[in-house]
């Protein structure tokens, strides 16, 4: 006990923060060692990352403590943090493209003379120790990704920060290049740092902790030994119980095929793969659950389906009631439309792609049928007739049809846009976080919305994030994990578990490695 | 814990404000941009009320003056038309006085090499085409390059600018100098001239045209439609399946061409000849305009006679009171800032932090 006592780097207790009436973390404790790498774990919304921006002082907490070495700190600015020794890396770079290694990892320090030649010679040497290669004098903007996180945690360790935060480092990387930042992680401990990761990824988990800490809705659930642990285990510590909501689920009487998708590869500007070999069949008359962490390439499965992001391999293809196929890869979103193939999109990003937020829902229904009218001239009577009929039916609270859609709530805006998306009754449906921010009624009236297309022989996508909603509405879930299908499984047959575990594994025929591993773990 | 301190002044966005409010704020901001404007007037020595009051007796108390005035009312105006579809875009076409003296290049290359062999109309409606077809290759360059390779179009039109201004310069000075050395183009023959109608050429016609027309294009067509959806959001433009490229060189084509008619008009009407001041700040005095209507066509007409005023007005005030003439490009400066910055008070509340507040905290 008492070695334990003076291993203790940093320690949480009763940590609340709340935004508005979202309560972020409520009364969370956390216990971190020196020597050791702790894995945060939980679901997307859960409070990791909120929890973590406490440590490295971007936010104050509402209520609680934190005790370093024993004493009681408080954490006001990131200087603060940096004081302490403790370092974030974070999801999303703070480098300076134009500048060089050497000169990021110096920003910021006021009492750093400019002497480049010793900032490389202790570069030089901290990447000695710990296994790292970077070349300090190159530009940022010259780097990949993998680089990038190097002078993050270059520049962490360069301040002489003891404990280290990586919030999903491993999201961006190659399997090779995972392996060689394990490693080097496997030399910090030695090193006797404390090193938090948060990561989705189980196997990771098992891989490379010591101890795993489990957050669900901003709640500490406990920490475990890695070695006691398994992906099961973690996995319903994780989800928690399957709650039920009574959401109505008909079923269609002729169920068949309707959107044919496969090996669907798409990569983004930097390179990384967001898709990889996506196989899938969506049906008329059912809901498809889409699961997974956000950014498993949800966003990009959507869009590269309407023909919004661009298409390295695969095929997409579009089946009419005649058993007609049409082959949608390389085609715009209007060519799509022109070949007569109808699709409607929720986005997830409402405003910004769904909508036109400047403009009244008339304005907004045009987007669809913006193409009709004579000669030069838009035809601005049917958008009117949709806008009055969706305002009247889905109960829309705006003063007119021409209120300018930014100023209306996040309920109503989600209303604007499903309605004019249904109107036209297309075959395929697509919805990205449909509920996102919606309070319970508009939730429930988007899920019969939805429905009703289904029962109306629509091929209907839905991406959610809570696993409960996936569980009672969608007919079957595709879960998605790093870019790669893990899973297709019957929404009424499977658990709540086996999706959390299929969201945490890459590809999801791992299952059969986790539990070697797990063995393994079990004899030692 | 820490204690975040609530600012001494907060900014809180408005709920939509009533037109006839909004209306009253913004009459408000000219009035007092007029107070504020008295300033230099008296620390050049004058009394601004006098000063004031030759400002539009200046510029409207004579025919004779009121031709002038609109005179120059009428380029300005014309060049606002053009760059209120780039800026609905979000393009920052500033590019309009190049544009305007490529158009005049044009007119003139025309007027040149065929006023004596060609009859009035042909040779009119030659220019027109020409200059026409100047601005539009002028602005399509900016704009092709924004579509294809995300080029900075700011920097880009700003630059073109100075391009325009020099080949006119080059041209005065070498092929189409009159007398060696003079460094000056000789007036056009009276074919190439536009014809006055009630002593001024006949320009404030063609812009008041161009009014309706940008109006209508702007507000009834799809062009219209698509360009308000990419000012707003281009990935919803992407989503509604519009082309955001080619929307954008098509209206830089568009604004070009409007400016090109501009130069066009001021060579073959306002000026009966070429030279490098041709566009004379007219490009950049139109975004001032453009701004200030709030990219409305028929408020454009309103906010160009004023700016026209104050200048035909403060170069009276010179003359008459020995008030520098720039100090009507400080009243206008002053009167663009309180408009502008009205648009903020109708936007936005301020709340200051009350002992009350501090109580409930």
């Amino acid at each position: 006990m008492e070695t334990v006592q003076n291993n203790c780097a940093i320690e949480l207790k009763g940590i609340t923060k709340t935004f508005g009436k979202i309560v972020a973390n409520d009364g969370v404790d956390l216990q971190i060692n020196r020597g050791e790498i702790l894995c945060l774990l939980g679901e997307n919304g859960s409070g990791k990352t909120t929890l973590m921006n406490m440590l490295s002082g971007i936010y104050q907490p509402d209520s609680g403590e934190i005790f370093k070495n024993g004493e009681q700190v408080a954490i006001r600015s990131p200087r603060d943090a940096y004081t302490l020794g403790i370092g974030m890396i974070h999801q999303h770079y703070h480098l300076v493209n134009v500048f060089t290694a050497a000169q990021n990892i110096i920003l910021g320090m006021e009492d750093q003379k400019m002497d480049l030649a010793a900032v490389n010679d202790k570069v030089k040497e901290i990447c000695d120790r710990y296994g790292f290669n970077i070349n300090p004098r190159k530009k940022i903007y010259d780097m990949s990704v993998s680089q990038k996180q190097t002078v993050e945690i270059v520049k962490v360790l360069y301040r002489g920060a003891e404990i280290l935060i990586l919030d999903e480092p491993t999201a961006v990387l190659t399997p090779q290049e995972t392996e060689k930042l394990f490693a080097v992680l496997r030399n910090m401990k030695k090193d006797n740092k404390a090193i938090i990761l948060i990561t989705h990824k189980l196997a990771e988990v098992l891989d490379v902790s010591d101890k795993v800490a489990i957050l669900r809705k901003g709640k500490y659930i406990g920490t475990v030994n890695t070695k006691e642990a398994t992906a099961q285990s973690l996995t319903d510590m994780m989800v928690g119980r399957a709650v039920t909501l009574n959401i109505d689920r008909p079923v269609y009487s002729s169920i068949h095929d309707k959107l044919e998708v496969k090996g669907l590869t798409v990569v983004d500007h930097e390179g990384i793969k967001k898709l990889d070999d996506v196989t899938f069949t969506a049906k008329a008359g059912e809901i498809l659950g889409v699961a997974g962490i956000a950014g498993s390439g949800q966003k990009e499965l959507l869009e590269a389906l309407t023909g919004l992001y661009p298409i390295q391999s695969g095929s997409i293809t579009f089946i009419e009631e005649n058993g007609q196929r049409k082959e949608l890869v390389g085609k715009t979103p209007m060519q799509i439309r022109q070949a007569g193939v109808g699709m409607g999109f929720v986005p997830e990003d409402r405003l910004g792609m769904g909508l036109v937020g400047s403009m009244g829902m008339t304005g907004n229904m045009m987007l669809r049928s913006w193409r009709n009218g004579k000669g030069v001239f838009f035809d601005k009577k049917n958008p009117q007739a949709l806008a009055d009929k969706v305002w009247k039916d889905l109960e829309v609270v705006t003063p007119s049809t021409a209120f300018p859609v930014r100023r209306m709530s996040g309920g109503n805006i989600q209303k604007v846009l499903v309605g004019r998306e249904i109107a036209s009754s297309p075959p395929v449906m697509l919805t990205a976080y449909a509920v996102r921010g919606l309070d319970i009624n508009t939730s429930y009236t988007i899920y019969n919305l939805l429905t009703e297309q289904k029962m109306g022989g629509a091929a209907v996508m839905y991406i959610g994030e809570e696993l409960d909603v996936l569980l009672e509405l969608c007919d079957r879930i595709m879960v998605l994990c790093a870019g790669k299908v893990s899973g297709i499984v019957d929404a009424r047959k499977t658990t709540k578990e086996k999706i959390g575990l299929l969201m945490t594994t890459v590809g999801g025929h791992k299952e059969k490695e986790v539990k070697e591993d797990e063995e393994e773990a079990e004899n030692e | 814990m820490s204690e975040a301190k609530t600012p001494f002044i907060r900014l809180i966005k408005r709920p939509l404000m009533n037109p006839r409010k909004a209306m009253a704020i913004r009459i408000g901001s000219i009035v007092f941009a007029f107070i504020l404007g008295m300033i230099p007037i008296i620390m050049a020595g004058s009394n601004p009320f006098e000063s004031y009051g030759i400002i539009i007796s200046g510029a409207l108390s004579k025919p004779g003056y009121i031709r002038q005035t609109v005179k120059r009312a009428i380029p300005l105006l014309g060049a606002a038309l053009a760059i209120a579809p780039c800026f609905k875009m979000k393009f920052w076409n500033i590019g309009a006085e190049g544009q305007i003296t490529m158009g005049a290049i044009f007119a003139s290359a025309i007027a040149i090499w065929f006023q004596n062999s060609l009859p009035a109309f042909p040779l009119i409606t030659l220019m027109m085409l020409a200059g026409l077809v100047g601005g539009a290759i002028w602005a399509f360059i900016p704009g092709f390059f924004k579509a294809k390779y995300n080029t900075n179009e700011t920097l880009f039109t700003l630059m073109m600018n100075y391009i325009a201004i020099g080949i006119v310069r080059w041209l005065q000075g070498g092929p189409w100098e009159g007398r060696p050395g003079t460094q000056i183009i000789p007036m056009f023959n009276d074919n190439a001239r536009l014809p006055n109608v009630f002593g001024i050429y006949c320009g404030w016609i063609i812009v008041l045209i161009m009014v309706v027309i940008v109006h209508i294009y702007m507000n009834y067509t799809k062009h219209g439609f698509e360009v308000a959806v990419i000012g707003d959001s281009i990935n919803t433009a992407r989503y509604a399946g519009m082309n955001v490229g080619w929307v954008m060189m098509r209206t830089m084509l568009l604004s070009g061409a409007i400016c090109g008619v501009v130069g066009w008009m001021l060579v073959s009407g306002a000026n009966g000849t070429l030279n490098a001041d041709v566009a004379g700040g007219v490009g950049f005095t139109a975004i001032t305009v453009a701004w200030l209507s709030q990219l409305n066509s028929f408020a454009m007409i309103i906010i160009a006679a004023i700016l026209a005023i104050i200048g035909k007005g403060s170069a009276t005030l010179q003359t008459k009171l020995n008030v520098p003439a720039s100090v009507a490009d400080i009243v206008s400066g002053i009167l663009l800032f309180c408009m502008l910055g009205c648009e903020f008070f109708i936007n936005y509340k301020m709340v200051f932090r009350s002992k009350h507040e501090k109580e409930v905290k």
